[in-house]
């Protein structure tokens, strides 16, 4: 569905590549997770996909087309994106967030109110509770909802997610994250999602691609990732780990 | 409530209706041009120094230098000067919040619209705008307070303002005026920022019920002003009397409105216009008529600075308006207000002050006080060249306050003007001008073809005027204005019982 091939992003000025190099698949209907630590240029290859980020050099296709090639906004609505933090508009209510990009497109009222409707079920908040609502009536969780059915109003092909759950309380997080999963199978999603968290690209993914200082140095499947012997790979398992051991050292948890 | 207050009162409508119409305008104006402005700035980061730099050192211009500023630039007096003056103080806060409030917003929420794919156009009107709206009318409202102040200020350049009632009162130490003109100019602005707060505020809260009521009460306020400055056809029709600054002023222009209104001829004043506007707003038909002093012309238009005599002075001025101006109805009022070098009766009595010549021994001990353009006209060189005064000290000031600092030993000499009531009423000495160095300025009222053309015979009323107010009748008018505080009215109907 999206294939990348040696994609390479140089932000001005800066003395390394924040992208090096980069090339992967993300097959149709599947989860692929950016992987790594800050600064490793996984935020910055998601914007190269809908570009947000202008591509220094290298080739993204997108369904078989380059994506050099397409109007950036009309990219960009094939593309649903939840950005970090959420970014609800504050000046509009929930359901004029979600409604935004379809009501541009010209919807007709009806339309645009049952596709609200069907998109505020879907994220598990009651329309007739929460349609009315402002963002900041809403806790983290139930914005991050609102944040995933804005992105799908227009019914995109790609799903893009940027740090989707960080700021999540952690069973805030795991609801979300089953939910996450049950949405993209039922609307058969093709998602890439970042995180910095190796536990959730296991739980989510298909496909985890580790980025280190802009270079994918692991590309594969989250059994792989566990089997593998790169170090930076190695390093990024070792730290839940070491977390696992310590929490049963002082007899807090079973192993 | 006193009578002097129900008078002022009556021409709060007219003021009060013209001051919103001009402020009104100006905000509505200055709006049109900063938000575009504002919004390229955004997409250039490049020009939003420099251009905010301009914008705010428009501001810095002292407000009647800017107005004043704008009577060569329009070629025009009254509303247009007044409106682009007004137009450009407005524009600083409504550039500034608009710029800042876009630039201010979370720039998570800019990428998350771009990310959803709106284009620049939407995601400005949609997004941006949006939320910098609050700011912006923040903006606005600082733009007002300071347009419904300023447009006080519009007064001299002939545009009708509560102004009116404070530079007219000033002159004429008529305080009632003073007072209701600065209340009312306040007032306004108050109620204008508390309604467009109400609006600022259900902007920041979402709450339809003050954003409604704040819109409904400001569009009663643009109705209110449509409804007073409605003006009849025959409002459209009057004469136009021009007055100067100053008391003298406008005692003439009210006799002659109410002569003209006597006669059946509708009229009215447009008063405390600048000299040089007053002498432009004529020639240019603006104005129909208004009374000017043949030194003035002689030396500030014609450019001289010979004296060949009074009748020959009249003469030539007589010629050069006709020649120049086709203004050929030049009438003679019969009296002077020269401008005369006046001293305290006891300076003059104990130093043997006479004439100006007798001044040259003490001008270095001596403070001299003047208008505000004195130092500046050629008659002060005129008087340099003719008796070399080495004055201790020289200051500007208002005339009004002149005679009072001579009165109290502040300053030791003033350039008074002849005709002024308080020359006897404050016991002064004019010195005597042996070397002819100030021109005679004889009153003279000049009427511009255009009355003839709009109401024949007209001229013909004001024709009658000539040589029928004499020194001393002048000086009495003017003292009862001046020092005795009795009223333009009053002083105007002592000119007419005395003709």
């Amino acid at each position: 569905m999206i294939s990348l091939r040696d994609v390479s992003r140089i932000f001005p000025g800066a003395d390394r590549p924040a992208v090096s190099g980069l090339s992967f698949d993300v097959p149709r209907g599947s989860l692929t997770a950016l992987l790594g630590a800050s600064g490793s240029g996984k935020t910055t290859t998601l914007k190269l996909l809908n570009r947000l980020e202008p591509l220094h050099r290298g080739r993204i296709e997108l369904a078989g087309v380059d994506t050099a090639n397409l109007d950036p906004v009309t990219l960009r609505r094939r593309c649903g994106y939840v950005v970090q933090g959420i970014g609800l508009f504050p000046h509009l209510s929930i359901a004029e967030n979600i409604a935004l990009l379809p009501r541009l497109l010209g919807w007709s009222a009806a339309r645009r109110r049952a596709r609200v409707a069907e998109l505020l079920e879907l994220v598990q908040l009651p329309p007739a509770e929460y349609r009315d609502r402002y963002p900041d009536e809403l806790s983290g969780g139930q914005q991050q909802r609102v944040g995933v059915a804005r992105a799908l109003a227009v019914e995109p092909e790609v799903l893009l997610l940027d740090e989707p759950f960080g700021a999540l309380d952690p069973t805030t997080r795991g609801i979300l994250q089953s939910e996450l999963r049950r949405v993209q199978a039922a609307l058969e999603l093709t998602v890439v999602m970042v995180t910095h968290d190796v536990t959730e690209a296991l739980l989510l993914a298909d496909q985890i691609v580790v980025l280190e200082q802009g270079e994918g140095v692991f590309i594969g499947s989250p059994e792989a990732l566990l089997a593998s012997e790169v170090a930076p790979v190695r390093a990024l398992l070792e730290a839940p780990r070491q977390q696992v051991a310590a929490l049963h050292d002082q007899g807090v948890a079973a192993p | 409530m006193s009578t002097e207050l129900a008078n002022q009162l009556a021409y709060l409508p007219d003021y009060l209706g013209q001051h919103m119409l001009l402020s009104f305008a100006a905000l509505g104006l200055g709006l049109l041009v900063s938000l575009p402005l504002a919004l390229l700035l955004t997409q250039s980061e490049r020009w939003q120094g420099p251009v905010l730099a301009v914008v705010a050192a428009v501001q810095t211009i002292p407000g009647l230098a800017l107005l004043a500023l704008m009577v060569p630039l329009f070629q025009a007096i009254g509303f247009a000067p007044a409106l682009a003056a007004l137009t450009l103080y407005s524009m600083l806060p409504m550039v500034r919040n608009t710029v800042t409030g876009i630039a201010d917003i979370d720039p998570r929420l800019v990428e998350a619209g771009r990310g959803l794919g709106l284009t620049d156009t939407q995601l400005l009107f949609r997004v941006q705008l949006p939320l910098a709206l609050p700011v912006v009318v923040a903006g606005i409202r600082t733009a007002t307070v300071w347009v419904v102040g300023m447009a006080t200020l519009s007064t001299p350049v002939g545009a009708t303002s509560l102004g009116n009632y404070i530079f007219s009162g000033l002159q004429t130490q008529n305080y009632t005026a003073v007072l209701v003109g600065c209340v009312a100019a306040a007032a306004l602005a108050l109620t204008l920022d508390q309604l467009i707060r109400l609006l600022e505020l259900g902007l920041r809260r979402r709450e339809r019920g003050s954003i409604g009521i704040a819109a409904v009460l400001l569009a009663a306020l643009v109705g209110l002003t449509l409804v007073l400055t409605g003006q009849t056809p025959a409002e459209r029709q009057a004469l136009r009397i021009g007055a100067k600054a100053f008391t003298e002023q406008y005692i003439l222009a009210r006799l002659i409105e109410t002569r003209l209104d006597d006669a059946g001829y509708p009229a009215t004043v447009l008063d405390s216009l600048g000299s040089a506007v007053a002498f432009d707003a004529l020639t240019a038909g603006r104005i129909d008529a208004y009374v000017d002093y043949t030194g003035t012309i002689w030396a500030n238009y014609m450019r001289r600075n010979d004296n060949p005599g009074r009748s020959a002075v009249a003469r030539e001025v007589t010629e050069w308006l006709r020649a120049e101006h086709g203004v050929d109805t030049v009438i003679p009022l019969g009296f002077e207000n020269s401008y005369a070098l006046a001293v305290r009766r006891a300076d003059a009595e104990a130093l043997g002050l006479e004439s100006i010549d007798d001044l040259q021994p003490h001008a270095a001990d001596f403070t001299l006080a003047a208008d505000y353009e004195f130092f500046d006209r050629p008659e002060w060189a005129s008087l340099q060249l003719s008796y070399a005064l080495p004055f201790g000290a020289k200051l500007s000031m208002d005339p009004t306050l002149m005679y009072q600092a001579l009165q109290a030993g502040e300053v030791d000499v003033i350039s008074a003007f002849s005709s002024d009531g308080r020359i006897a009423a404050f016991d002064l000495v004019v010195l005597a001008d042996p070397r002819e160095a100030l021109p005679p300025y004889d009153a003279v009222l000049l009427v511009a073809p255009t009355a003839e053309e709009r109401h024949p015979g007209s001229t013909a009323v004001l024709q009658q005027l000539e040589a029928t107010v004499d020194d001393s009748r002048m000086r009495a008018a003017n003292r009862l204005a001046d020092v005795e505080g009795r009223g333009i009215a009053e002083a105007a109907a002592s000119l007419k019982a005395a003709e």
